[in-house]
């Protein structure tokens, strides 16, 4: 019961909340065109997954996220080795990369649009720039922070570069990769849904978008809860699966 | 190669790759204008009296924004990192709501505060909020179990606890969220201007962009760039000095 406290206790403020909301809107003293009673954006959720294609927009928006972290982890992995082994090269990137990361480079997403005109891929590459940066600094950092003196006991008993790189070098620098990855899975998902909405583009952020442009207020709510459900679950699995293969 | 011979070569290839698909016909010119052209369209701009205009309604935005999601996040991030059942109770919901790309919440602080800069400053302020939320509570826990022994065993009073231990081993972790919180509040206010907004720098990009002058966007955003990372600079200039003063 004891361990359970916290959870019940979150639970029951946020549907204290809700009830709260409910009867604000209830007595009229906040506008129903603002805010949508709690009741109807629950009685929206039918309609959006039988006739707006809910289970296809969550689908959409988690095929666009991972092929985009897929690239980001395709590009961004060499690219940390590289820093790595070439110690003048980290020297001349490394600031300009980690500059980057808390450069706006989102805005950048009307380029994207330019270049890709409007589809899916907007989105995946926008998202897969982003989340390269994280694979990049973890992958370089983890590299980095594998202990000389391993790589030198290996050295010392014949092993070849190969076999350093195999058996000491990515043992060592696994753990800091993942954590890379699971911020690439972030970040991408975070680029991927903002320019779903941005730019009217499938997916879950489009769903958002498309509910207010019709003004269906109560859908677009439910809608909106569909982007937090998500992204929590995605934040919540994504630091399961680290653990769980860190530990292995 | 030395070091800076490399970054001049980086520079120099981006540029040289750039240039190249500019002149190669490879893709329709509109798409990457030469790099000329961006230049004289930076110049252009900087000519005119548009953009400082909308410089001045972002800078509006962004410096609102961020002052009420910074003051609702330190005091947010007081009660968690004080009660440990509330931040226990809280932290799927925050972390979750963390995580949530926010320029969702767009249409819903656009029915809420207005279509104006209302909802822009809403945006700003709810993006600051969280990483200013999550470092202030951590900086609460961070507070060193031995020092508030040392302050209780000196008879401190709870507000002499609160000024001499409390508040100085904060003000580290709660400048450092500040500064996060400057960044992605700038990229809401930004983000929101694209989506709907009749002022601001993310609306003359999106202008432009809808009438195909793309150098004239491409411009908009490099300036944008830059004031975006002087804003950064200067947070973390003004962070340093805070430090200084108080060592």
């Amino acid at each position: 019961m004891r361990r359970w406290a916290p959870a019940l206790g979150g639970a029951g403020a946020v549907l204290a909340l809700a009830a709260l909301l409910q009867a604000v809107i209830a007595l009229g003293w906040v506008s129903r065109f603002a805010v949508a009673p709690p009741s109807e954006v629950i009685a929206a959720f039918p309609s959006l997954i039988a006739s707006e294609g809910l289970g296809a927009a969550f689908l959409s928006t988690f095929a666009s996220t991972f092929a985009a972290a897929a690239i980001a982890a395709a590009a961004g992995i060499p690219v940390g080795y590289l820093l790595y082994r070439f110690r003048r090269l980290d020297r001349a990137w490394e600031s300009w990369i980690a500059a980057l990361f808390s450069a706006p480079m989102v805005l950048l997403y009307p380029a994207f649009l330019v270049v890709f005109g409007r589809s899916a891929l907007v989105g995946i590459s926008m998202g897969a720039v982003v989340a390269s940066i994280p694979v990049i600094l973890k992958t370089r950092e983890g590299f980095l922070g594998v202990s000389p003196v391993l790589i030198k006991v290996a050295r010392s008993f014949g092993a070849d570069e190969r076999t350093v790189f195999a058996k000491v070098l990515l043992p060592g620098a696994r753990g800091a990769i993942f954590t890379g990855l699971r911020l690439a899975l972030i970040y991408a998902m975070i680029n991927v849904v903002g320019i779903e909405f941005l730019a009217n583009l499938g997916g879950l952020g489009y769903l958002v978008g498309e509910m207010f442009d019709r003004y269906e207020i109560p859908s677009m709510y439910a809608a909106t809860l569909c982007v937090i459900l998500a992204s929590a679950l995605f934040y919540l699995l994504t630091g399961r699966l680290e653990r769980w293969l860190s530990s292995r | 190669m030395s070091v800076t011979a490399i970054r001049a070569a980086t520079l120099l290839a981006i540029w040289a790759a750039w240039e190249a698909l500019a002149q190669s016909g490879l893709v329709y010119e509109g798409i990457v204008p030469s790099s000329l052209a961006v230049a004289v369209a930076v110049f252009r701009q900087l000519s005119q009296q548009e953009i400082y205009v909308d410089m001045l309604q972002t800078a509006y935005e962004v410096i609102v924004g961020f002052a009420v999601g910074s003051l609702a996040g330190v005091s947010a991030g007081l009660l968690l990192g004080a009660c440990r059942f509330v931040d226990r109770a809280a932290a799927p919901y925050v972390q979750g709501l963390a995580a949530t790309p926010k320029i969702v919440f767009l249409p819903i602080l656009m029915l809420a505060l207005g279509v104006g800069a209302g909802s822009k400053i809403g945006m700003g302020a709810l993006s600051a909020f969280f990483p200013i939320l999550i470092a202030t509570a951590e900086g609460m826990q961070g507070v060193s179990p031995t020092l508030l022994r040392v302050a209780r065993s000196f008879n401190a009073s709870g507000l002499q606890i609160v000024r001499t231990v409390i508040l100085p081993s904060l003000v580290e972790p709660i400048l450092t969220g500040m500064r996060l919180g400057l960044g992605v509040a700038i990229v809401g206010v930004l983000l929101a201007e694209i989506k709907f907004a009749r002022a601001g720098l993310g609306h003359l990009a999106i202008q432009h962009y809808n009438f195909l002058r793309t150098a004239d966007m491409y411009a908009v955003l490099l300036i944008t760039f830059a004031l975006a990372l002087a804003a950064n600079a200067l947070m973390g200039a003004a962070g340093r000095r805070l430090r200084r003063r108080r060592l």
